[in-house]
């Protein structure tokens, strides 16, 4: 049986350049999980629906699942393992702790870079789809983090929490 | 996902000739063809990845914004002269997907994004889009999505976008480039209606390539806005959108816009409705009847009549907020 084609490639990972050769289907997810074991990084609906896959892709926030692994060469990933430095957690980590914005759990991972990614747009001064004034300053009330998360599914439901954590790390 | 090759051209030129040969996808973003590939609904034996080729600019130039084909949704909605002067698709980019969607989905890309129709998506299902002769199982099945303006027998898809249906009523245009020379297309004239081809989306040539969008900075296109009803307060397509732009003088509407999104296999210019504002008193009964006589046309299904009236309610109300009142 011949092998299916596969492609070459440069990628960095939480500041860890590899050289790779994978079949041309593997996901962005996969890559992370299968190969380079870091599984922090989840598989929920594989379809872009749940954002428990959400990465960084230089700095920005994306599905890993929609994103074939070969479309990256020479860009930069930071997952859930690459956000904290040694023992100091990241903030948005350290509010997801503080105010118990989880349950089970599998969510969180997606659930911390999206708002890693979130918090930088609103940094920006990025609008959202609850923004009343398109050319006004941006807050992040809870409306505005509920809209901006929209993308990160929680089937236990830790919503409430999960917001007052990202308005924590926003200040 | 059936294996294919990956290919990653340089230049638009090597890009055309990839394109031009059979079972070859153009490859931008991602997020929709990707999905339709695991899912088995896209087959390519070839991936071109166009997405570092698209032009990442956007440039005011002669009284237009252009807009490069690889910009992405979300640094479009956020660019300052969209939200200053095309606030309908600052609002109808940030009604789309996700925070993460609009990170990679482009600008061609998402001009070329595919039905949602849950028969197209399911390829164990028969589906004259997918596979042109097989029957639209949904004319007669799950249709409360689906088009109630301008479908056939073949097919009552919708296109699902939202920024497609601000372009239309931004009057933008859709600049293309082929193997054969370079083309414009004007935005109302990008998507099609299925008639006896549903397997057709648009009329963009096989194997070109979406350049840029070009759109107008006209005063109307500063008092334009756009509107999304939904199943869910965000992260949801469509039943039905609401693109509209107006302009008012001395209480007489001096200009319209009027596109409704999600109803049809296009972005829906309601012209008639147009016709009947245009020149009257900028008021809410105006607005009713005009809009009315627009959805006549309409022929829903037993399941998707609310569209009707929804897209009749959430128009008029857009349209009133456009005037000044609050709806």
């Amino acid at each position: 049986m011949t092998q299916p084609p596969a492609s070459a490639f440069d990628l960095t990972v939480n500041g860890t350049r590899h050289a790779l050769t994978v079949d041309n289907r593997t996901s962005l997810l996969d890559l992370l999980r299968e190969r380079l074991r870091l599984t922090g990084t989840k598989k929920g609906c594989d379809h872009g629906q749940c954002g428990a896959c959400t990465v960084l892709v230089d700095g920005r926030r994306t599905n890993a699942c929609l994103t074939l692994a070969v479309t990256l060469d020479g860009r930069e990933v930071t997952t859930v393992e690459g956000l904290a430095d040694g023992d100091d957690l990241h903030p948005v980590q350290q509010a997801f702790l503080d105010h118990d914005a989880f349950q089970c759990g599998y969510c969180t991972p997606g659930q911390i870079c999206s708002a890693v990614g979130a918090l930088d747009e609103l940094a920006q001064g990025w609008p959202s789809h609850v923004t009343d004034d398109l050319t006004g300053e941006v807050e992040p009330s809870a409306e505005e983090v509920r809209e901006r998360m929209s993308g990160n599914l929680c089937r236990c439901g830790a919503y409430a929490h999960i917001v007052t954590a990202v308005q924590e790390a926003a200040r | 996902m059936r294996a294919f090759d990956y290919v990653r051209p340089d230049t638009e030129d090597e890009a055309l000739a990839l394109l031009a040969e059979p079972g070859t996808s153009a490859l931008a973003g991602g997020t929709n063809l990707v999905d339709l590939m695991r899912l088995g609904v896209a087959r390519p034996e070839r991936v071109v990845d166009v997405d570092r080729l698209g032009s990442t600019e956007v440039v005011e130039r002669d009284g237009s914004l252009w807009i490069g084909a690889g910009v992405r949704n979300s640094d479009l909605a956020a660019h300052p002269v969209v939200r200053e002067r095309l606030p309908a698709l600052s609002r109808a980019l940030l009604a789309a997907a996700s925070g993460q969607l609009r990170n990679r989905a482009s600008t061609g890309g998402n001009l070329l994004q595919r039905t949602r129709c849950v028969y197209f998506m399911d390829p164990t299902k028969p589906c004259n889009k997918r596979e042109p002769g097989t029957g639209c199982p949904a004319v007669d099945g799950l249709s409360r999505d689906l088009a109630v303006l301008g479908h056939s027998e073949h097919c009552i898809a919708t296109h699902p976008g939202d920024m497609s249906v601000a372009l239309v009523a931004l009057e933008a245009v859709v600049h293309v480039r082929t193997a054969e020379g370079d083309l414009s297309i004007p935005a109302v004239d990008f998507h099609r209606l299925p008639g006896d081809e549903p397997h057709r989306d648009t009329n963009l040539p096989a194997g070109a390539l979406v350049t840029a969008v070009e759109v107008p900075l006209t005063p109307l296109a500063g008092r334009s806005t756009y509107r999304k009803a939904r199943d869910r307060r965000s992260f949801a397509f469509g039943l039905v959108t609401v693109a509209a732009a107006l302009t008012v003088e001395d209480g007489v509407v001096a200009d319209v816009r009027l596109v409704l999104g999600s109803v049809a296999h296009k972005p829906w210019r309601a012209t008639v409705a147009e016709d009947a504002i245009r020149g009257r008193a900028a008021s809410g009964s105006v607005f009713d009847d005009a809009v009315r006589a627009e959805l006549a046309a309409a022929r829903p299904t037993d399941q998707n009549a609310f569209k009707v009236e929804l897209a009749r309610r959430l128009s008029v109300a857009t349209l009133h907020e456009l005037a000044g009142g609050r709806a």
